[in-house]
């Protein structure tokens, strides 16, 4: 300030060479009352620090841990089929590093220092803790693949353009691939399979449509006509074809009573997510209406849901659901808790979309219109873009929530994460080490949540593109 | 016109491009598609409980339960009625989310400002906490609060005493949390909690009131309509406050004593009516002081010598009248006196306070941002030290930022509080639950539970809208 630089050139600010003593007396002691407050909090601090590590070190138990680290992770999935879960950790972890590699396709170096400092953290972490030491080889090589993937991904994506539309189809096709192999069974009765069908149906009667009608020229009416045609075709082949075969084929059936642990929590948020963010959407414009009846019907489910906590609705969710379909029909518990799940979050969805909805002026809306566009095509291309961008951060912060809430599954009766923890630490040589087992878990969450987070936050700034 | 009738598009397909028609005839299938899926769940709902011989109806509820209670503040046994039981129920997690609420505002309060502070530590800590508690689930918190803490304490023999042996003000052991408290039975204890819901909810009448007396409400037959409804509103909230402060527990089905009855039949319930009155001569005092500050320039010591002797009288009246009580240690390790807070309920408002707290901070922490940085500048110009210009310039507008979500939050927190059931205290959803398991109806049990929350909910949403506009912007 009081230094008037000569040289006009220089115009470099004032470089702030502060030495950790001015740091210190500026951001601690910078009056009596600060000074007081810090010499309080350092002892404070100080004697809980002290008494952490004396208690991570010395006086807890992580046997109750270190023992039991596959059921942490997975349950009571049986033995024999962890190879499974493995096989799962490896398609999760091959498909991250292809993403990585194509997002970053335009960085320079993928392995910038600090991601290869990141990395040797990473492995010399796997070789130290006593829970991934027994799985140390195994681990060290999913890294070497992601790093490989990434590398695979880079060179992919700046080879072929348009390759992350394709990556994310990849990502959908890979949850029913992972489901499938969490559950097993005959191949013809699965999820995986239905979807299969309609892909190669719906791409078969596309095939069938644009071929035939490049010959003469034909209505839109017929083009969807044979659509249907080609689509429905297939998929009888495909379905009775199956059947006829009679072939059985397929993995081990790994009942759903037997899914626990991590991977069921990961199982359940991560479909509550994906199906709560469309019915939330719905719930958002149905609640911005025209229509009164819509609107009406959308503001009674959003508020009834909003009402309520999310135990009562999983209760109901596990107690009422039978009672309202046909004697007989009782979907499955995981399926009846993710359908509590989402009813709970897409109300809450709706809340944050609407927020974001109400965000936009009106001009945006008014300019489509006068260039022609009907209400979908105005929703979905002008408004809801920016709607969304806006309530990014307020719709991963329910994600996060939801993620948390799965949690609440293990007093209805799933061994979730926090579920099969109850029963490990109900086992009688456990007994008391409830901090340790719970500590544990906390820092597994802690380390999903934040991930969300950061994500969040990146995302927010790579799309902010108004002050750049 | 006939000419021109080859371009133009008439009978049906004129009406597949009008846009009125794919307006009603989208609802239509709407409300048809509603329809026929709830006709659908119906009749199996019906179908199901006629096949386990169950029919609809809330007569259960005069059957005796047969259920113990853990703790609770109405005087029930096992053998009193199922409705008895989810009355205790909801006392109790009544006494959870005021408590809860109160505590999560300070706390939330007292870390989103202290993440302003110039002192780095005290930022740091406020920072960390808020990352740490609002990433792990309020579940596992509970849970550890509870099994890792409040179960971890040391057996009464040892119990933890605050702060000297000698002089015990609070004691810790695993039997449960000695408090200092007034000598309240059980009886005033509730009379006090009904009193602040019958405040609560007399304030909803308050916007009714205003609403009839602006004048506003134009004389067509909507105006009428809205007269009708603030009319009956009033109407509904007088026969509430009824039943809050005047029921006899003998005669009105309800197992509580009105606040006033249950209040006026001790002394120190005399005293919580005093206190509570004496908050209208303050509220008056203040306004006048500051009509004489802002308004007529005076220096307003005359208002501000009333308030000092009314606040002095009411400390006393909090001190010495209630009767306090310090919990006693005996020599057999037991404990005498004071208030006990059992382990599950100590542990439940714990856990959700921090939880709430850590949201709450965050939320404060955005108001506070949202406060141009020039009002921080004009205020420190002004002379006020940093805590002044927080204080007196800075929160208060940062209030409107942070009032609608921390409704959202108070909400969500009475709504959390039925996680109750994982630690074991007996609160409205698992008083409910137990009611289903012995009773098989979940409908009925699902229907009282959730017509009791989305009350609660309301009331508490209501009254917060009544503060935000109070804090909002007076604009011309």
């Amino acid at each position: 300030m009081t230094t008037i630089s000569s040289r006009p050139a220089d115009t470099k600010p004032p470089q702030n060479q502060t030495s950790p003593l001015t740091w210190v007396r500026k951001n601690l002691f910078n009056n009596i009352f600060n000074s007081i407050l810090t010499i309080v909090l350092v002892i404070i601090i100080g004697l809980a620090l002290r008494g952490l590590v004396l208690w991570i070190f010395q006086g807890a138990e992580w046997a109750v841990v270190t023992n039991n680290v596959s059921l942490f992770m997975t349950g009571l999935y049986p033995r024999d089929l962890y190879w499974r879960a493995w096989l799962m950790l490896g398609i999760v972890v091959a498909l991250a590093g292809f993403t990585w590699g194509v997002v970053g396709r335009n960085l320079g170096s993928l392995f910038s220092r600090n991601v290869l400092m990141g990395l040797a953290l990473a492995a010399l972490l796997i070789m130290l803790l006593p829970i991934t030491r027994p799985n140390a080889p195994r681990l060290i090589a999913y890294e070497a693949l992601t790093v490989a993937m990434a590398w695979l991904g880079q060179q992919a994506g700046r080879k072929f353009s348009g390759l992350g539309m394709k990556l994310s189809i990849g990502w959908f096709a890979s949850y029913f691939v992972l489901l499938y192999l969490l559950a097993g069974g005959d191949v013809r009765a699965s999820v995986l399979y239905f979807v299969g069908m309609i892909a190669v149906s719906a791409i078969a009667g596309w095939q069938l449509a644009a071929r035939v009608s490049l010959l003469p020229k034909l209505g839109l009416f017929e083009k969807i006509l044979l659509f249907l045609v080609g689509f429905i075709a297939t998929y009888l082949v495909l379905w009775y074809g199956s059947w006829l075969l009679g072939v059985e084929v397929g993995l081990d059936r790994a009942s759903t009573s037997k899914w626990g642990g991590l991977m069921l929590t990961l199982l359940l948020a991560i479909t509550g997510i994906a199906l709560c963010f469309p019915v939330g959407l719905l719930m958002a414009l149905g609640r911005r209406s025209q229509l009164p009846i819509v609107r009406g019907l959308s503001i009674a489910y959003i508020e009834l849901i909003r009402g309520v906590p999310l135990i009562s609705i999983l209760f109901m969710g596990q107690v009422m659901i039978p009672l309202f379909l046909p004697e007989g029909t009782r979907p499955d518990r995981i399926v009846r808790a993710i359908v509590g799940l989402t009813i709970f979050s897409s109300a809450y969805l709706a809340e944050n979309v609407r927020a974001g909805l109400q965000s936009i002026p009106r001009g945006q809306t008014e300019a489509a219109q006068s260039l022609g566009l009907n209400t979908p095509l105005t929703m979905s291309l002008i408004v809801l873009p920016q709607a969304l961008k806006v309530a990014i951060p307020a719709i991963v912060g329910q994600f996060i929530s939801l993620f948390q809430d799965t949690t609440l599954l293990g007093i209805v009766g799933l061994v979730e994460l926090l579920g099969i923890t109850q029963s490990i630490l109900a086992n009688p040589s456990y007994l008391g080490d409830y901090a340790e087992g719970y500590a544990f878990i906390a820092a597994i969450y802690w380390v999903f949540c934040y991930a969300m987070t950061y994500g969040s936050r990146r995302l927010e700034t790579s799309l902010n593109n108004e002050l750049r | 016109m006939t000419r021109t009738s080859s371009k133009r598009i008439t009978g049906w397909r004129a009406l597949l491009r009008d846009a009125r028609f794919w307006q009603i005839a989208f609802q239509v299938i709407v409300v048809i598609g509603v329809v026929i899926a709830f006709s659908y769940l119906a009749s199996n709902l019906q179908r199901n409980m006629a096949r386990s011989g169950i029919d609809f109806g809330f007569s259960f509820l005069q059957n005796p339960a047969g259920f113990a209670i853990g703790e609770t503040m109405l005087s029930y046994r096992a053998q009193d009625a199922y409705s008895k039981a989810i009355q205790a129920g909801i006392v109790n997690s009544l006494r959870v989310m005021i408590v809860g609420i109160v505590l999560a505002t300070v706390v939330g309060v007292t870390a989103g400002v202290a993440s302003f502070s110039d002192n780095w530590l005290l930022y740091k800590i406020s920072r960390i906490y808020v990352g740490l508690v609002r990433n792990i689930p309020l579940l596992l918190q509970l849970l550890f609060w509870y099994l890792a803490v409040f179960f971890g304490l040391p057996q009464p023999a040892n119990q933890i005493v605050l702060p000297t042996q000698g002089l015990s003000w609070v004691t810790l052991s695993n039997r449960g949390v000695y408090l200092p408290s007034p000598a309240f039975t059980a009886e005033t204890w509730t009379g006090a909690i009904l009193l602040i819901l019958a405040l609560l909810v007399g304030g909803l009448m308050l916007r009714s009131f205003n609403a009839l007396r602006s004048g506003s409400l134009p004389p067509d037959l909507g105006g009428w309509a809205a007269r009708i409804g603030h009319v009956a509103v009033i109407l509904l909230i007088l026969v509430i406050e009824y039943f809050l402060l005047f029921s006899n527990s003998a005669e009105d089905q309800l197992f509580f004593k009105g606040a006033v009855l249950a209040l006026f039949s001790s002394a120190r319930g005399i005293w919580i009516v005093v206190l509570m009155l004496s908050a209208i001569p303050i509220a008056l005092l203040f306004k006048w002081r500051n009509y004489a500050l802002v308004e007529q320039g005076e220096t307003g010591r005359k208002q501000t010598i009333g308030l000092v002797i009314l606040a002095v009288v009411d400390l006393a009246i909090l001190l010495f009248a209630l009767g306090w009580k310090t919990p006693e240690v005996l020599e057999s390790g037991g404990v005498t006196g004071g208030l006990r807070l059992t382990l599950e309920y100590s542990a439940l408002v714990t856990g959700l306070v921090f939880y709430t707290g850590a949201f709450i901070a965050e939320i404060v922490r955005a108001g506070i941002q949202s406060v141009s940085k020039g009002q921080w500048e004009a205020a420190r110009a002004l002379g006020l030290n940093s805590g002044k210009a927080m204080r007196l310039v800075v929160f208060p507008q940062a209030l409107r930022v942070i009032i609608p979500p921390l409704n959202s939050e108070f909400m969500n927190l009475a709504k959390n509080s039925s996680l109750a059931l994982a630690v074991g205290y007996p609160d409205l959803y698992s008083v409910a639950t137990t009611t289903f398991n012995q009773t098989g109806r979940p409908i009925e049990v699902f229907v009282v539970m959730m017509g009791t929350f989305l009350v609660i909910n309301l009331l508490i949403s209501l009254n917060m809208n009544q503060l935000n506009n109070l804090v909002q912007f007076k604009e011309r």
